[in-house]
Formats: C-alpha cells, structure tokens, sequence
C-alpha cells in the first residue's frame, strides 16, 4: 500500500462524523435532560453565542500564548538538551533521572506542586514544558543516536564543516524524529496544559470558563468550550507539522 | 603511529612503510611497504579480503595501523568513493554532491546547480538533480557518489570499487569520464577488475 492510500485511508470521513453527530443528538433527546448530555445543535448554538464576545476571544488568546509559549520553550530547550547529551555523556547521564521523573509523575501532581512555587497565570506555561520536553528530548536523542557511523566517516573525509554537517547530516536526520514527537506533545500540551488552568483557575483563561462551567452545571458550555480546545489543539498541530513538513522538503530538493 | 609530518616536497609520493594491520588474530597485512606517485592513478589489485579497502582506510586516516607508518598525506585535502555510496538518503542528488563544497549552503547556487548539472547529464543522470537518493537505483547512487567525490577539492582522490553496480553501457562512459577528471591527478583506485585498472592507470598487484 502507497503512503498516499494509506494517509487517504486514514483520513476522516464526513460520513461517519455525520452518523456520530447523530448518534449524539439521538441520545440527547433520548435522554432529555440537557444538564445530563447536551446535543450538538444545542453545542453549536452555544458556540455560536460565545464567538462573538470579547471574553471568549481573551481567554482563547490567554490559553493559546500560554500552551504554545510552554510547548516552543521546551521544543528549544529539548533540541538543545539532546544536542549537548550527544556531544557530551554526563549532560545524558544527568539529565536520564530528570526525564523519567518527569514522565512518570502524573500531570495533577505537577499542577498542585507548581501551583505552590509559580503564580496561577503561569501555570500552563510550565506544565506545557514539562509535559512536552521530555517526549522532544527523547525523540531527537534517539535520532542522533540514529545517525548512520559511515556518513560521520563520509563527513570526516570530506572535512565538512560544523554548520554544513547540521545543515545536510543531522538536520534531515532529526526532523522526522522532531516531527513524530511533535505530534505527540503538541496533543499533550494541550490537554495538560487546560487541565492545569482548571485546577489553577487563572482569570480569563479556558481553564477557568471549563470550571465555571463545572460549577454552574452548565453542560452546553463545558461542551463548547472543549470543542474550542479540540480545534485549537487541532488547528496548532497541523500548523505546525506543516511547517516542519515544507522545511523537510525544502532540505530535501534544495537547490 | 600510521601517518607521520609530509617534510618532503609537494610532489613527495606516498610512502607507506612496514605497515601492519590485525583484528585480533586475523591478520589482515603484515610489514606492508608501498610507493604511491603523485599526479598519477595507482590502482591496487588483490584478491577479496586482502586488505584493500583496510589500506584505503589507513591512507585517509579512518583507521589505526597497529605497526608502520604513512607519508606524504598531511595537509593534502582528501576526496573518496567509498565501497557504499554512503549518500543522504532523504536528500537529492544535487544536495549529496554540492555538500561536499562549502559555499551559498542555504541560498541558491545557480553556478553549482549548473556545473553539478552538466556533470550529471555526461553520467546519464541527467533530470535527476532533484530526486531524493532513496528513489535512485544502485547504479545511480554510485554514479552520484562519483560526481561527489569529484566535485569536492581534492588533492588525493581515493576510490574503492567505484564502478561496480553499473551495467556495461554506463560503466564504460563513467570509467572515460573519470579518466578525464582524473588525469594527472593523485588517485589511487581499488578494482577486481583488471579491464577497469587497464582502462583507467597502471596497475600494482598488493603483495598481501
């Protein structure tokens, strides 16, 4: 099967999205009780509602510098941290702990503890990092570790340049690795990074319209708002694998 | 010690002098001595397993002899076909060739696009400047191997099994291009083949 069928066959289907919003409104209705499950008509109404308001916009715009500021810092600091692992032993050696702490302790810990030392409205920034540095870390290590002995020789014969080993080597190496560990962090940060917000009720924020919405009961608000998250998630996930992709082309058939 | 200070003149040949080489109790040579003359090709001609490509390593510094030593290298820029295309896979042609030379690395280089052209159409690798390498066939790969080493500044010019993967037809239009690029040029050429070696130099039997 060719990447092309395989990607057409992964792809979503109107179809079935069309049956699941039907399935969802069957059930609301079923059920009757909007408090219990809203229906997506009524989510879209509320949406609809929401949009246009200045809160709305301000708590989008206060969520996504937060979770993005979190998710570049530690795209930086994870390439770099895997750069100088690479070159030199004992920086993998002491930051080996670091990460696997920081992967095991679940995110609910990491919000109460970082709650106590960081204000509230900065919360997100920091747990987005956490959540997002070691799986970035990780990966570009293990792409460099990756990296093929017999170009390093080819390299060496040729007395290549720094910049022009990282510009045509190491590059086109780790940006694959860059790429999948993007995927799974840009989701990550996303939901760590709202979950966070809940727990630290910053004001203006997403996190903090999710929890109003918790305490009023207010079920169509608590679905549009995660509809809101799932499509910025969404929308910054595929901005960004965008731009890696056309980068990786470009290195590919530069010119 | 393998590679001792050139003190000679430029033209000094490479000398190579009781050189000796094992991995653990395999003994790959053993007081090996050699001339290599500058401004020539030498082609090296032994059966598998002799030690040809371990010599090439030794000569381009990737390796350590055990006992022995190599003169007449230092400070000469180096260039090689290794016995593995050893190109980027996910880059193009073009890129695995104009790596080699440092110069507009991330803009556009129109005179190297256009010299790297030429030389790829003589090789019959004409239109395939953009292709990523991984699409290539083994006998491209080694066609654009070639083109690389010859394209970077070399004053030695090391190649090992070079031509091998290629059908006739390309075959005998890479050996004649070669040939070009490389006379009166330091090259030192390992081949099974004794056709490539007439075609290309003189020929020096390894006595290993």
């Amino acid at each position: 099967m060719t990447s092309t069928t395989r990607k057409k066959r992964n792809k979503m289907k109107v179809w079935a999205v069309a049956v699941w919003l039907v399935i969802w409104q069957l059930v609301s209705m079923w059920i009757g009780q909007e408090i219990l499950l809203v229906s997506p008509a009524a989510v879209f109404r509320r949406l609809l509602e929401l949009i246009p308001t200045g809160e709305f916009w301000s708590s989008v715009l206060f969520s996504v510098v937060r979770i993005t500021g979190g998710f570049l810092l530690a795209a930086v600091a994870g390439v770099t941290a895997a750069g100088l692992a690479v070159k030199f032993r004992r920086v993998e050696e002491f930051l080996h702990p670091f990460v696997l702490t920081v992967k095991a302790i679940p995110v609910a810990s990491f919000v109460i503890l970082v709650l106590i030392w960081v204000p509230s409205r900065n919360l997100s920034v920091v747990i987005s990092f956490l959540m997002v540095f070691p799986i970035l870390y990780t990966n570009v290590l293990d792409g460099e570790k990756q990296m093929d002995q017999k170009l390093l020789e080819m390299a060496r014969v040729f007395e290549l340049s720094r910049p022009v080993r990282l510009r045509y080597l190491y590059l086109p190496q780790i940006l694959p690795y860059f790429r999948t560990g993007c995927s799974v962090a840009l989701g990550l940060c996303w939901k760590a990074g709202v979950a966070a917000e809940v727990i630290g009720i910053p004001d203006n924020s997403i996190g903090e319209q999710l929890y109003n919405a918790k305490v009023y009961l207010n079920t169509p608000d608590l679905f549009a708002w995660t509809v809101v998250i799932v499509a910025l998630s969404s929308v910054f996930e595929r901005l960004f694998l965008y731009f890696i992709d056309c980068t990786v082309k470009r290195l590919e058939r530069m010119k | 010690m393998t590679r001792e200070r050139n003190e000679g003149s430029a033209d000094q040949a490479i000398r190579i002098r009781n050189l000796s080489k094992a991995y653990g109790s395999h003994v790959v040579f053993h007081d090996f001595s050699l001339d290599i003359p500058m401004g020539t090709t030498t082609c090296l001609m032994a059966p598998s397993g002799a030690g040809k490509t371990t010599l090439l390593r030794i000569l381009m510094g990737l390796e350590e002899a055990d006992q022995g030593t190599v003169t007449g290298m230092d400070h000469r820029k180096i260039s090689a076909v290794f016995q593995e295309p050893r190109l980027c896979e996910n880059l193009s042609a073009f890129a695995n060739i104009r790596m080699v030379r440092e110069k507009k690395m991330w803009r556009r280089d129109r005179e190297g696009w256009e010299e790297i052209s030429r030389a790829m159409e003589e090789l019959g690798l004409g239109g395939c400047e953009r292709q990523p390498v991984r699409e290539m066939s083994g006998g491209m790969r080694q066609r654009v191997a070639l083109l690389r080493a010859l394209y970077a500044q070399w004053d030695v010019l090391f190649l090992d099994e070079p031509f091998q993967g290629l059908d006739q037809e390309s075959r005998e239009r890479t050996i004649a291009y070669a040939r070009e690029k490389c006379l009166g040029k330091t090259v030192v050429l390992v081949t099974h083949s004794r056709e490539e070696a007439e075609q290309i130099g003189a020929i020096v039997r390894l006595p290993m």
